[in-house]
């Protein structure tokens, strides 16, 4: 169980007094205070945690933001940023003395500039309203995490979100230009701007993956792309995870570099196959989707490259679409994991580590391992170009015991990516989920630089206290 | 060859006798700093100190390199990651990835020539300068590469951050922070960097285009396309060793062979309204594409400075005029017109005209080689807003306490 900080007794006392000054510097209808209408902020994606918070504000623009956190700023009040909520990892959940501000309301798309492939939106911009903005003109956004349709790009900034297409197209740090960026203080910064290298030192790469510890993302300038002429998935079933994996190690040794190469295990391929009928090989151990890019031929030349390594490893079957169509198919079961797992277990917990790609074999194994000493189930699928797991351990949320089962078996995993030579995130960020495990990955010592650079931004630690850096040790939030 | 005022082999000699260290573990690295820290004795930092020109001289007695922490450390191509020691040669890099058909993804510049050195740099140097080369359009820059680092603090505490895996948002990223700080921040021991195959093949169009907004129309385009354009720069005085006149489009594609004969063919089509085309096959793609890498068209004389100004491409055309018309300006542009290379008289005016230019397209500028005579006294990047400004000086003080690694180096 994930410990809070004890809520600071003054700031309680002085709910009403502050729920008044936050009404006096914003219109009446962007400051939230009953209980009732504050519900829907209490958790976010991990939503095993829930915390009512001290009051919820839905500010407008940047001005708004820096008025709020001036105000927090100087009364000591400590402040959550949100967006969709969509955190994996607790990033979002609320303190019964902190103020989540929420910048849902501010989702205008600002400009859009495609001789120069760049678009200026609001923190509240949803992931896939950036592509759906400049699609017509055959430009898209690239990062694409799962949850696109809801999460936004302030928070795909502030967690460096990575999707399927990012062995390709990077992620969010590799497409962002410019940041409006606000401190704790209230001060607006300008962070780069419609153009590709600031000079100076890297703040962009400094702020993205910063999980609202540095201040807050009120508008983004990302770098936006030509679409390829069409793309194509194929595919392929293997009777051994190492097989599998020693397929993957090929295809990326001959040099090719397809846009998506995911890895499903069988508990997986089954959950999806029973949800989306696309057709995947029961009898296969594990199995890869490989998508290319290019014109219809290109993807013919790729297609063909890539099946002929792939025939060298005895798959158990293969199959090539034929057609737009046919790849949707074979994405559909892919994409709609999460909730196929959903359906065969009510409750899972989603983790989130990375592995060198070489230690894939071992790692699986090990999980395996585990999932029969712990008792509970595990599907395993994942970006295999990039190494990031994506254990989905399965639990009953009614059974105290099984959740707690559930967490301990997610924390060796973790550790256990740690001890190959990964991390303990690829993606989902540390949030509350995995705060106390960041002494695994780094010595205090270390810890105690990256605190002191987040003290640098907020001396008082008021931004998002308590996610990311472990309670234990730490004279700014003991208090 | 003349060199550029101050940066004479001659200095290069006496900086490398007794007032130079060269550890040749990180453990004697890290014991040296925390020497200097007691001694409250400012250190200049360098690899091999072929960028010495760069940005402003640092006033230190001491130089300490990495030059002797040397050797690729780990390199597992398939996992697309390769680590060496910072002092470790980007050549020998390099030529251990080309046994392997893969690349620094980066393509850094190879400026050897415009620095007047005569050995090549290292991973370090590279990396604490986030040189980026043409692919920068389409891969991204050298800071998007690198996935992990140790390094030693001002205070001589070795620290690592990242990791060898492509994604990792565990905590904050001090590689980024690190990547391109010109050793201010800290001294890189070891760098973890992605890489990717090289392509089987590459090909160029070479456009001639009527000025310079035509040739950022054109290479707008180009890269507005659906073929994957992985470099996209105009040389306004054409390229007399390729037999190239007048102003100059680039658009390059590296692929598969056959992709890249198709992928020209459907460019060159959709181009054609924008000028009369040429196609430069692989060897003499890779003959262009290495100059304007290392800027060799910009023709930058030794005496000369040179800076670099991003913006948006759009406005490149702009700065072109504007600086043209404001002193004899040599320019060069890459990234779709996004980066102007720009040599001229190493002048305090030049250099204002360079400041201003960049500040009315919106940009960003780097005063990116200069004699000290000229770099010294003027700031050789744009200023930072006040509060980033004195958030950069906590940073600095959380990592070098004291400012003794490079002092002066970026800002004064
Ligand atoms: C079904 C599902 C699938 C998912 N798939 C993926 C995936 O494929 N890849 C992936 O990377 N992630 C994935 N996620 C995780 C999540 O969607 C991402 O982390 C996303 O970026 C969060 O965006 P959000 O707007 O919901 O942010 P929130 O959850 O609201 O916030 C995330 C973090 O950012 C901070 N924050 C938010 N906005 C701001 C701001 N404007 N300024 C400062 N701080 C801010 C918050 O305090 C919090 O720490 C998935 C989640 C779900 C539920
Ligand atoms: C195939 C290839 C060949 C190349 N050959 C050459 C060549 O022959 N000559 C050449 O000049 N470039 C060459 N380059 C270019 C190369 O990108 C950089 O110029 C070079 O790596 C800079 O290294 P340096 O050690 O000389 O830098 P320095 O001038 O020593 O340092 C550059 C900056 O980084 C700082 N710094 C250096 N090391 C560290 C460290 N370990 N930690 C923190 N800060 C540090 C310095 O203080 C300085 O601000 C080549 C590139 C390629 C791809």
């Amino acid at each position: 169980m994930i410990s809070l900080p004890a809520p600071k007794p003054d700031i309680l006392a002085r709910r009403d007094a502050i729920l008044a000054d936050l009404g006096r510097l914003l219109p009446a209808d962007a400051v939230i205070g009953e209980t009732i209408r504050m519900k829907p902020y209490e958790t976010d994606g991990l939503a095993a945690y829930r915390q009512m918070p001290l009051a919820v504000v839905l500010p407008r623009t940047t001005q708004e933001v820096a008025q709020v956190l001036r105000y927090c700023h100087a009364n000591g009040i400590r402040v959550v940023p949100r967006g969709a909520g969509t955190s994996l990892s607790g990033g979002a959940l609320p303190l019964a003395d902190a103020v989540v501000i929420g910048l849902m309301r501010m989702n205008r798309i600002k400009e859009i500039n495609l001789e120069d492939r760049y678009a200026v939106v609001e923190a509240g911009v949803t992931n896939i309203g950036i592509t759906k903005a400049v699609e017509g003109d055959g430009f898209f956004y690239a990062p694409d995490p799962s949850s696109q349709l809801a999460c936004m790009i302030g928070g795909n900034v502030m967690m460096n979100s990575g999707g399927a297409h990012c062995l390709k197209y990077g992620v969010t740090a590799n497409n962002l230009l410019g940041l409006t960026f606000v401190t704790i203080e209230g001060e607006v910064i300008e962070i780069g701007g419609n153009y590709l290298d600031a000079a100076g030192y890297d703040w962009l790469g400094l702020i993205t993956g910063s999980e609202g510890q540095l201040g807050m993302v009120t508008d983004v300038t990302v770098r936006i792309l030509r679409g390829p002429e069409g793309a194509r998935a194929m595919l392929a079933a293997f009777d051994a995870v190492e097989v599998a994996g020693a397929a993957v190690d090929a295809i990326i040794g001959s040099g090719i570099i397809p846009v998506a190469l995911e890895f499903m295990d069988k508990p997986c391929i089954h959950a999806c196959e029973a949800f989306a009928h696309a057709g995947y090989p029961l009898d296969a151990e594990a199995m890869l989707i490989i998508e290319v890019e290019g014109s219809v031929a290109e993807q013919d030349m790729l297609l063909g490259k890539i099946r002929d390594i792939c025939a060298r490893f005895n798959p158990t079957s293969m199959k090539l679409a034929e057609s737009a169509e046919q790849s949707l198919a074979i994405w559909k079961g892919r994409k709609g994991a999460f909730g196929a797992v959903g359906r065969i277990s009510p409750d899972y917990l989603c983790m989130d580590g990375t592995i060198p790609t070489g230690e894939l074999p071992h790692v699986l194994k090990r999980i395996g391992e585990m999932s029969v000493q712990y008792g509970l189930g595990v599907a395993n699928v994942f970006h295999a170009g990039d190494g990031n797991l994506h254990p989905l351990i399965m639990f009953d949320a009614n059974d105290p015991e099984s959740f707690r089962k559930a967490e301990e078996f997610g924390g060796d995993i973790l550790k256990l990516c740690v001890e190959v030579g990964g991390c303990l995130t690829g993606e989902h960020g540390v949030g509350v989920e995995k705060r106390d495990l960041m002494t695994t990955q780094f010595t205090l010592r270390e810890l105690d630089l990256q605190r002191a650079i987040k003290s640098a931004f907020d001396a008082d630690w008021l931004l998002n206290t308590a996610k990311v850096f472990p309670l234990a040790d730490n004279p700014k939030i003991a208090a | 060859m003349t060199r550029p005022e101050g940066q004479g082999a001659e200095g290069l000699g006496e900086l490398m006798g007794a007032g130079s260290i060269a550890p040749a573990t990180e453990e004697s690295l890290a014991a040296e700093i925390t020497r200097a820290h007691a001694a409250r004795e400012p250190l200049c930092i360098e690899g091999r100190g072929t960028k010495r020109a760069m940005l402003r001289p640092v006033q230190a007695a001491r130089t300490l390199s990495t030059r002797n922490l040397t050797g690729i450390t780990l390199y597992r191509p398939t996992e697309l990651m390769i680590r060496a020691r910072a002092g470790t040669p980007l050549p020998e890099i390099e030529a251990a990835l080309a046994e392997n058909n893969q690349q620094i993804i980066a393509e850094p510049p190879d400026l050897t020539a415009m620095f007047g050195a005569s050995e090549a740099g290292t991973l370090g140097g590279a990396v604490s300068a986030n040189l980026s080369g043409p692919r920068r359009i389409m891969w991204g820059a050298m800071r998007d590469h690198v996935l992990g680092i140790r390094a030693v603090t001002g205070e001589g505490e070795v620290f690592r951050s990242g990791g060898r895996v492509l994604k990792n948002v565990t905590g904050l990223d001090l590689c980024k922070l690190l990547t391109g700080a010109h050793g201010t921040l800290g001294v890189l021991t070891e760098v973890t960097l992605k890489v990717l195959p090289r392509a089987e093949a590459t090909g160029t169009l070479a456009i001639r285009v009527p000025d310079a907004a035509g040739g950022v129309a054109a290479l707008s385009a180009a890269l507005g396309s659906p073929y994957g354009v992985s470099g996209a720069a105009l040389l306004i005085e054409g390229h007399g060793l390729l037999g190239l006149e007048g102003i100059i489009a680039l658009a390059r594609i590296e692929d598969f062979t056959e992709s890249v004969r198709y992928r020209l063919g459907r460019l060159r089509t959709e181009l054609a309204a924008h000028g009369e085309a040429t196609l430069l096959d692989t060897a003499a793609s890779h003959a262009v594409w290495r100059s304007v890498r290392d800027a060799e068209p910009l023709g930058a004389t030794p005496e000369e400075a040179i800076w670099r100004i991003s913006v948006a491409p759009s406005a490149a055309p702009g700065v072109v005029a504007a600086l043209g018309r404001a002193f004899a300006a040599k320019l060069m542009l890459d990234w779709g017109g996004g980066l102007i290379w720009v040599a001229g008289p190493a002048r305090e005016q030049a250099h204002g005209a360079v400041m201003q230019a960049a500040a009315a397209a919106g940009g960003s500028f780097t005063l990116f080689r200069g004699p000290a005579s000229l770099s010294a006294h003027v700031p050789v990047l744009p200023e930072e807003a006040a509060p980033l400004a004195a958030i950069a000086r906590r940073v600095r003080a959380a990592l070098d306490p004291l400012g003794l690694l490079n002092p002066g180096r970026m800002r004064g």
